[in-house]
């Protein structure tokens, strides 16, 4: 009976060390290349459906607008708005690095190109190229763990990013990463001259389809007065089949 | 004497010719640059007036901070009640809403796909009301270059440098998009009915002209606008009154607690007018001051040569008795004379190049094509009251101070020598 006893303690005993000893373990051997890969697994997939709503907190009013978005890689989306009235019915594309809006109310497809893509969606603190932007983290960005920190009682790793090439929305980006689930809890975007230009806190993570996924984004564009953005996911499904057509400035109109 | 003096100057051209010629070149030059620079600086305050300051203007306090970025998120609301209160408490000052947004212009091709895109800076006024005070405030009617004045709020007035930009011609249908009052997307069809061109950089780089009503209905600006404008009766800008007016609202209905409460502005308020207003002023003041002090030395050399030249003169009335005081006072009486007759031709030729210029002008639409002030492109002079007047200051203020630096010598001279100095 003791020595049965004895076993079983020594078997406790040795999962509680495994337990204790194994993120710091990981934190040794995982590289900044290897948390992104781990970072994009939770976030990338090959398609999803989401349904999700912006409020928008500015100055005078809190909006409200209600969308759902298809999209499929890196370079395929569409996002149909459904709510308020005003913006029912607005639909964007994206394909690639180009953007068609449609509005009900002229019935004209309308490109967005060049600085305009820079421009805030609806009032909100998020940018035409925020949306657009889907992009894995490994293949665009160069990556260094510098410290350790605790944010909202989870530890993190801080992860600098620098873009491999001009050709991104943010040329730096700091990640907050959650040593357990392999998720970012906060980002600070930068331009290429240092300036603080976007942070985004990513927060109420579920498990989702094996992955842990961010049901509430807050973005605050640092350049404005505003109170932030808040983009929360009410549905996501990943890896779900979804027809071609979707993609085509047809269904714009349809 | 005055008379003496007189036909001594106008008989002996060896003694004022050479002066006045000087006085009448550097007056001339006064009254030219006081003309062009008061013609600038008043077609600044006028333009800047009537195309964006009004004489006053009404803004919420959080959208004075940020007006040139035109935050429309920060317009006036209650925009009735705001008028009933004014036109009550204010009934000489005339006032008009307006609304200043930035957006994009998006031209289709044949298949309704978009063909070019320009960024464009709309100006919301009272246009279709027959008998429009604003239409005729910014002489739109007479700005128009090609098509018609709008007749349906979906008719939008563009400026011909951007029309000819874009590739496009009266009748065609544009989409607008920007952002309304609550930030949301503003998409919107417009017919461009025709073209202007006001003459002003900031304003004919990319004007869009849209009736105020439309622009609040795409904005979503119900009962709302960015801008209250106020015009004094009778077009002028009253600066006393001006702050009077706004000590008194500010004091009445602003806020400093609440960013959406109403704030008056003056037209030297706005757009740094009061620093350039002060800046041009110092600098003509300083020009004239510089011009005085480079007129006396001239002429304090000329009526050294001159003394030199008079030395016998001078010498021969002193040696018949006459006091050095009274020589001195004469001479100084003559150069007052000669300053006078200098200013007056300088100041008839200086009026006769400022009329030109005030008729004509300069164009400098190349240079200051990238401007953001409401800056004329043609610089017109303006002959005013103290344009017949200015160049009298340089002018006989250089010519006494030339003379009563060079007539010192005549105190130097010692009687005892002159006849000896006069066999000589």
């Amino acid at each position: 009976m003791n020595v049965f006893r004895l076993k079983k303690l020594s078997l406790s005993f040795g999962i509680i060390l495994v337990f204790f000893f194994s993120i710091p373990i990981q934190a040794q051997t995982l590289s900044a290349v290897e948390i992104l890969q781990r970072i994009d697994q939770n976030l990338s997939s090959e398609s999803r459906v989401v349904n999700s709503k912006m409020i928008v907190h500015s100055r005078r009013t809190d909006r409200t607008i209600v969308s759902k978005t298809h999209a499929k890689g890196e370079d395929h989306s569409f996002t149909e708005y459904l709510a308020p009235a005003r913006e029912k019915g607005t639909k964007m594309l994206k394909l690639g690095k180009k953007l068609w809006i449609y509005s009900p109310s002229t019935d004209r497809i309308i490109q967005i190109s060049g600085h305009m893509l820079r421009q805030s969606v609806m009032g909100s603190d998020l940018s035409y190229e925020d949306l657009m932007d889907d992009k894995k983290l490994t293949t665009h960005y160069r990556a260094q763990v510098t410290r350790t920190d605790t944010l909202e009682t989870r530890m993190c790793w801080i992860l600098e990013l620098t873009a491999k090439e001009a050709d991104v929305s943010y040329y730096k980006r700091t990640l907050w990463v959650d040593k357990e689930r392999f998720v970012p809890l906060r980002q600070e975007l930068f331009a290429k001259s240092g300036t603080l230009l976007k942070r985004v806190d990513m927060n109420n993570y579920e498990r989702i389809q094996g992955r842990w996924y961010p049901k509430k984004f807050i973005f605050k564009d640092m350049l404005k007065t505003g109170k932030g953005t808040e983009f929360i996911v009410n549905s996501i499904r990943f890896n779900v089949p979804i027809p071609g057509y979707i993609f085509s400035k047809a269904a714009l109109r349809r | 004497m005055i008379r003496f003096l007189l036909k001594g100057i106008l008989r002996d051209r060896h003694r004022s010719l050479f002066p006045v010629i000087i006085i009448s070149l550097g007056v001339m030059l006064s009254v030219v640059l006081h003309a062009w620079a008061g013609g600038i600086l008043g077609d600044v305050l006028n333009f800047t007036a009537r195309f964006s300051a009004g004489h006053l203007k009404i803004v919420t306090r959080a959208y004075a901070k940020d007006m040139d970025q035109l935050p429309l998120d920060l317009a006036l609301d209650h925009l009735h009640s705001l008028l009933d209160t004014l036109q009550h408490s204010y009934p000489n000052i005339e006032w008009t809403p307006r609304i200043r947004f930035g957006g994009l212009l998006d031209v289709p091709d044949a298949h309704g796909e978009t063909r070019t895109q320009g960024t464009a800076l709309g100006l919301a006024i009272d246009l279709l009301t027959p008998h429009s005070n604003e239409v005729k405030r910014l002489r739109i009617k007479q700005a128009l270059r090609r098509g018609h004045f709008p007749s349906r709020p979906s008719e939008i007035l563009l400026s011909d440098t951007f029309a000819q930009k874009m590739q496009l011609q009266p009748g065609d249908t544009v989409t607008f998009i920007g952002s309304t009052m609550f930030g949301s997307m503003a998409m919107q069809n417009v017919v461009v009915a025709g073209t202007i061109s006001f003459g002003v950089t900031a304003m004919d780089r990319g004007s869009l002209i849209m009736d105020i009503t439309k622009a609040q209905k795409i904005l979503d600006m119900n009962d709302a606008c960015g801008e209250l404008l106020g015009y004094f009766k009778g077009g002028r800008y009253r600066p006393e009154l001006a702050e009077q007016i706004k000590t008194k609202f500010n004091t009445q209905y602003s806020d400093p607690k609440n960013p959406f409460s109403p704030q008056l502005l003056t037209l030297m308020d706005q757009n740094d007018l009061a620093s350039m207003w002060d800046y041009i002023s110092s600098m003509l003041s300083f020009m004239i001051f510089v011009f005085i002090l480079a007129m006396s030395i001239v002429l304090w050399n000329a009526g050294l040569l001159n003394g030199l030249r008079r030395y016998g003169e001078v010498g021969l009335r002193l040696a018949i008795g006459e006091e050095k005081g009274h020589v001195y006072r004469s001479m100084l009486w003559e150069s007052l004379l000669v300053g006078i007759l200098g200013s007056i031709v300088g100041t008839l030729f200086g009026l006769l190049v400022a009329y030109i210029l005030q008729e004509n002008g300069i164009d400098v639409g190349n240079a200051i094509k990238s401007a953001s002030m409401m800056l004329p492109t043609v610089f017109k002079a303006r002959i005013t009251t103290a344009t017949f007047f200015i160049g009298f200051i340089p002018g006989i203020f250089s010519t006494l101070l030339g003379t009563m630096l060079s007539g010192v010598g005549i105190y130097k001279r010692q009687t005892a020598s002159l006849f000896k100095e006069l066999e000589n």
